[in-house]
């Protein structure tokens, strides 16, 4: 695998992350990000087959609660921090497309 | 009267009613007015609200109430913490008008504890940074040179508390972000066991990493304000149930004699630091020894592997955790987008800045397609091999203890052309986060232009009562903590 | 119109399922339809900044269930993953889900099709997420977001594409209902959006001796049964002609999602081509993995019950019910648990059944409610079915009967005696009435024995008569006995 990340990746990247950048950020994120990527091949050096993945520090599991309902947040208070809205609801620029994944 | 202010001392004064608290919290605020112009710790103070609260403390102590454990204490909160006063901003203008409907665990905890709120401290935005410079909102300096970084994420609250611009504070590490600023302005800083404290209504940076723990300037303080924040909370699902897991009384802990201690460090890494910074730990272990303490020297293969572990499964979770950030249903929309793709992008890229998204833009490489078993996988596997090191050095010896960072406090502006170098000064707290481990950070020195150099001692999990002691040990030998800027 | 060709229906269905929880998965939200927009929302549903997500254990065990009953393997360790797309009723901008490690894997759903024959589908995958809010783009040149729904437990299931037949997929489609119903894990309401189907529709063409496999398309926005037939129908048919116009076959990527739009009664293009997705799944950093041990699973298991289909069976095989008759009164579960209740009390299947089915179903329509719920013991409606049986009443009593027991402890027989219902079977009595009939209709009589057309029908006039002039009381079996012997004694000996 390549170590550099070139600009068409770094485009990809800001697409996937939503970050509508300027040129000059994506060419100075492409060379930033090239060279820790670089340094991040340092992993490779260990060999790893038999190692379990650790996505957690913690031996916990079956955390719970119980179905018991506890109170909302009052509508104005949800929609108080809302950038806009309309009646009681969020408001976004039309949605044209069908984009959603559920 | 704020000289030489410990949580301990003032407690007990504010309790026996020699102080009182609204003269204590008075003072602090007139001190924040006059020094805080120049140094930058805090992004916002709740003058009102702090008076008030000390207020109903005195009342409470007038009238012969029973009061909380830190009734009175003025403390300052790192501005990642969700707290219904004010506003909680993260250090971004993504969220530069952000005013959060309920309060994080640990500031219930505090109000519970009759704590006085002071206000909200800088840290790098999201709290990605270890400079404080990447704040998207104000430049923090440290006490002990203007010229200089307070460290960070944490660079607020540890700025303040060496200032003496509040009592103690709180504090959030996900790489260092409280034992670093705390080794650059000369403060204790405790980072607990991943689990110990709740996370809830902490704002996310590294998820599997995050931990609040105190700053204060001294470890009886921290082990007061430990006791406060410590302790499940069933809104946190990482937050570790206290059945299996009891908080210990750390108070207490502190008096108990520590006999036959044993200290695991690895040479290289005290050698590969500064000189000035490698000569105070050193001196730190000579200490120890001469106190009865023995020196056991082990291997840490694995740890050089910490950053570019880290600088994967940080990144690759805070890209998931700062998608939320979106401009629909709270935060920053710019005002130029044309339809709701651009609400995203466009709120994004001007909402936030160039570290965060370069953090972003890291983590979500990790994660795609054709990239994630070579990156974040790879990664999850290498901590796992982390995590082996301090458990083969905790089977030889009750702590690890080496420096915090390699230098003392930069300059402003030393480093932020070149991200990189930055991410390796990391080295010796980010593996501690990897593994969950509790890390302390006590002052042990200052180098030769009076800039303060930091002790990390690392215990193994929830060993925060002894990490204390050994610290406290420490600390009652030497007089580092009790040294002040000159403002 | 297309030249006949020969080909194959090949339909699989990606379902959402909304569990009957009190509360929402990962947050104590309380879960209920419609209702001000954004009035059941919280610092973890709204996803702000800081708030964690902690799991909801009966929505988990309530998925746990239903997996049992789709005969999927259990897995004793799952984890949970976050799947990342922006869309702006999702305010994390990730959905927590299952990706690796669902809760259940490889089962199957027995489906009774209309023939009396079961078909077999093969269930892939059943996994655990949290639901969307809501877009609204009905109020103006803007969309309007409700979060109320978001974080509702959901179970996705994915069925392999066993369905080969329109009515297939809504028969599939109407027996996880009713299993979701029965298990009591789901209100299983489409209209109200609990449970989503969604088909991805293909076809296999076979033509000049190879086979064409057409492009796979999703259809969204179905809201009845029938829309759900209907709209498989009609791809079908659209797909055919596409590919016999075009010839365009499946490729990597061109799966298309069409909407059915009801009024139209066809489906409309949505989404040309699926978006190269990348959803970045990872495990999530804010919960803890489920392990599940023997005495959990068990506890959960104890909990299936017999399932409708069994159910089905058994009162075919056991009680001699017609498929059609166990079908309908195993249609929900307490109208089933009642019919047996009453069997098993003593009334026979049959019977009970058409009064249940028949009477009792319309008796409780009309006080909306169901047919255990209008509070007539079991062991009633078996005395009144047993009545019925013995010719103690007629039919038509045995419904007004039925219709007077609600409410009451009334035995039916004291109710047949108030409202003088009995039936009877004196032979004395009724040959004098029928008699009384013969005398009155030499006309019918005379077609009878003269043998002509019109014999039986005047028979059953005569009947008719005869129960007539007994005010309904005369039973049935005997009058017809009765009037055939005496008919036979005026027949000319041959
Ligand atoms: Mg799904
Ligand atoms: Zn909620």
């Amino acid at each position: 695998m390549s170590n550099q990340i070139n600009r068409q990746q770094v485009e990809r990247v800001a697409h996937l992350s939503r970050l509508d950048l300027t040129d000059q950020e994506l060419d100075l994120f492409s060379g930033q990000l090239s060279s820790i990527v670089e340094y991040i091949q340092k992993l490779n050096e260990l060999d790893t087959k038999n190692v379990e993945p650790l996505a957690h520090s913690l031996p916990v599991h079956n955390v719970f609660r119980p179905d018991t309902p506890r109170a909302s947040l009052p509508t104005e208070q949800a929609l108080a921090n809302a950038p806009d809205r309309v009646d009681d609801f969020y408001k976004v620029p039309q949605i044209l497309d069908d984009n959603s994944g559920a | 009267m704020t000289d030489h202010l410990t949580v301990f001392k003032l407690k007990q004064d504010i309790a026996a009613g020699r102080v009182k608290s609204r003269d204590i919290t008075q003072a602090i605020l007139d001190r924040i007015s006059r020094y805080d112009s120049a140094i930058g710790a805090y992004l916002s103070v709740f003058a009102d609200k702090a008076l008030e609260q000390a207020k109903a403390v005195d009342d409470k102590i007038a009238a012969g109430q029973p009061v909380g454990p830190l009734a009175g204490v003025p403390i300052a909160i790192k501005d990642n913490l969700c707290y219904t006063e004010g506003l909680t901003t993260c250090g971004s203008k993504i969220l530069g008008n952000f005013k959060p409907p309920y309060n994080a665990h640990v500031v219930e905890k505090l109000l519970a504890a009759d704590a006085v709120i002071l206000g909200k401290t800088n840290l790098d935005e999201f709290a990605m940074g270890s400079s404080t410079e990447n704040s998207g909102l104000q430049k923090t300096v440290n006490p002990w040179d203007k010229t200089r970084v307070p460290g960070g994420s944490s660079g607020g609250s540890a700025a303040a508390v060496a200032a003496g611009l509040c009592c103690a504070a709180l504090g959030s590490d996900t790489g260092g972000s409280i034992r670093q600023p705390a080794s650059f302005c000369g403060i204790v800083g405790l980072k607990p066991t991943y689990g110990r404290v709740s996370r809830y209504g902490l704002v996310a940076y590294g998820s599997s990493l995050d931990q609040i723990g105190p700053m204060t300037t001294c470890v009886k303080d921290a082990a007061i304000l430990l006791q406060v924040l410590a302790g499940h909370d069933e809104r946190d699902s990482t937050s570790v149930n206290t059945e299996t897991a009891a908080v210990p009384d750390y108070l207490n802990a502190l008096e108990q004699a520590v006999t036959g201690l044993k200290i695991a460090y690895v040479p290289q890494f005290i050698e590969q630091a500064e000189a000035p910074v490698r000569d105070a730990v050193k001196a730190a272990l000579e200490l120890y020894k001469s106190l009865g303490a023995s020196l056991v020297e082990v291997r840490m293969p694995h740890f050089d592997y910490s950053i570019a572990a880290y600088y994967v499964i940080a990144t690759a979770e805070a890209s998931s955790n700062l998608a939320r950030f979106d401009g629909c249903h709270y935060g920053y929309r710019s005002p130029s987008a044309r339809d709701y793709v651009e609400v995203y992008s466009k709120s994004r890229a001007e909402g936030f800045g160039a570290e965060v998204k370069r953090r972003i833009m890291l983590g979500t490489f990790a994660l795609s397609s054709g990239y994630y078993d070579a990156y974040y996988l790879k990664a999850l596997k290498v901590r796992n091999l982390i995590r082996k090191d301090f458990t083969e050095a905790f089977a030889k010896a009750d702590c690890l203890m080496m420096p915090v960072a390699p230098s003392t406090a930069f300059k402003i502006g030393e480093k932020t052309s070149d991200p990189l170098q930055m991410y390796l000064a990391d080295i010796y707290t980010i593996a501690v986060n990897l593994a969950g481990v509790p890390g302390i950070s006590i002052p042990c020195g200052f180098d030769s232009n009076r800039l303060p150099v930091g002790l990390q001692i690392i215990g193994p999990t929830f060993s925060e009562d002894k990490l204390l002691r050994i610290a406290a040990m420490f600390e009652s030998k030497t007089d580092y903590h009790l040294q002040k800027p000159a403002l | 119109m297309a030249a006949k060709v020969d080909y194959k229906v090949i339909v699989g269905l990606e379902i959402h399922v909304h569990l009957a929880a009190k509360t929402k998965m990962f947050c104590g939200c309380e879960l209920a339809y419609g209702g001000t927009p954004n009035s059941r929302t919280c610092p973890v549903c709204i996803g702000m900044p800081g708030s964690l997500p902690v799991m909801n254990k009966h929505a988990y065990e309530c998925a746990v269930l239903t997996a049992m009953a789709l005969n999927c393997s259990i897995a004793r360790f799952t984890k949970w993953d976050r799947k990342s797309y922006y869309y702006p009723d999702l305010p994390k901008n990730y959905q927590i889900s299952q990706y690796d490690l669902p809760l259940s894997e490889n089962g199957f759903i027995e489906i009774p099709l209309e023939d009396g024959s079961i078909k077999r589908v093969g269930i892939i995958r059943a996994h655990l997420e949290e639901d969307a809010g809501k877009n609204n783009h009905e109020l103006g040149s803007f969309s309007a977001i409700d979060l109320n729904r978001a974080g509702a437990p959901l179970l996705e299931i994915v069925t392999a594409p066993d369905m080969n037949h329109p009515a297939e997929v809504r028969q599939m489609a109407q027996e996880l209902q009713r299993i979701v119903r029965y298990l009591g894990v789901s209100e299983g309401d489409m209209q109200k959006g609990h449970m989503r189907f969604e088909p991805n529709v293909n076809l296999h063409i076979y033509k000049d001796g190879q086979t064409y496999k057409t492009p796979i398309c999703e259809i969204k926005n179905l809201n009845s049964f029938r829309a759900i037939e209907r709209s498989v129908a009609y791809e079908i048919q659209r797909q055919l002609e596409e590919f016999l116009e075009t010839g365009k076959t499946m490729q990597m990527g061109n799966k298309r999602t069409y909407g059915w739009d009801d009024v139209n009664q066809m489906t409309v293009l949505q989404r040309e081509k699926e978006e190269a997705h990348d959803y970045r799944y990872f495990p999530e950093p804010d919960l803890v993995p489920v392990e599940m041990d023997d005495v959990w699973f068990e506890q959960i298991r104890s909990r299936l019950g017999e399932l409708p289909l069994q159910k089905q069976k058994r009162f075919v095989t056991d009680y001699g019910l017609s498929d059609y008759d166990a079908a309908v009164v195993t249609g929900d579960k307490a109208t089933a648990d009642y019919f047996d209740a009453v069997v098993k009390a003593g009334a026979e299947p049959k019977r009970a059944c058409n009064l249940i089915t028949q009477i009792g179903q319309k008796l409780a329509n009309q006080s909306n409610t169901s047919v255990d719920q209008l509070d007539i013991s079991p062991q009633n409606l078996a005395k009144l079915a047993q009545m019925a049986d013995k010719g103690l009443i007629s039919a038509t009593a045995a419904a007004s009967i039925y219709a007077k027991m609600p409410g009451t402890d009334t035995n039916p027989e004291d109710i047949a005696k108030a409202e003088n219902l009995i039936q009877t079977s004196d032979t004395g009595a009724i040959e004098a009435l029928v008699n009384e009939v013969l005398a009155e209709n030499a006309e019918a009589v005379q077609d009878i024995i003269t043998n002509s057309k019109k014999a039986q029908k005047a028979q059953g006039f005569l009947t008719g008569q005869v129960i007539k002039k007994s005010k309904g009381k005369a039973n049935p079996k005997v009058v017809t006995e009765l009037l055939a012997k005496r008919l036979s004694e005026l027949a000319p000996k041959e």
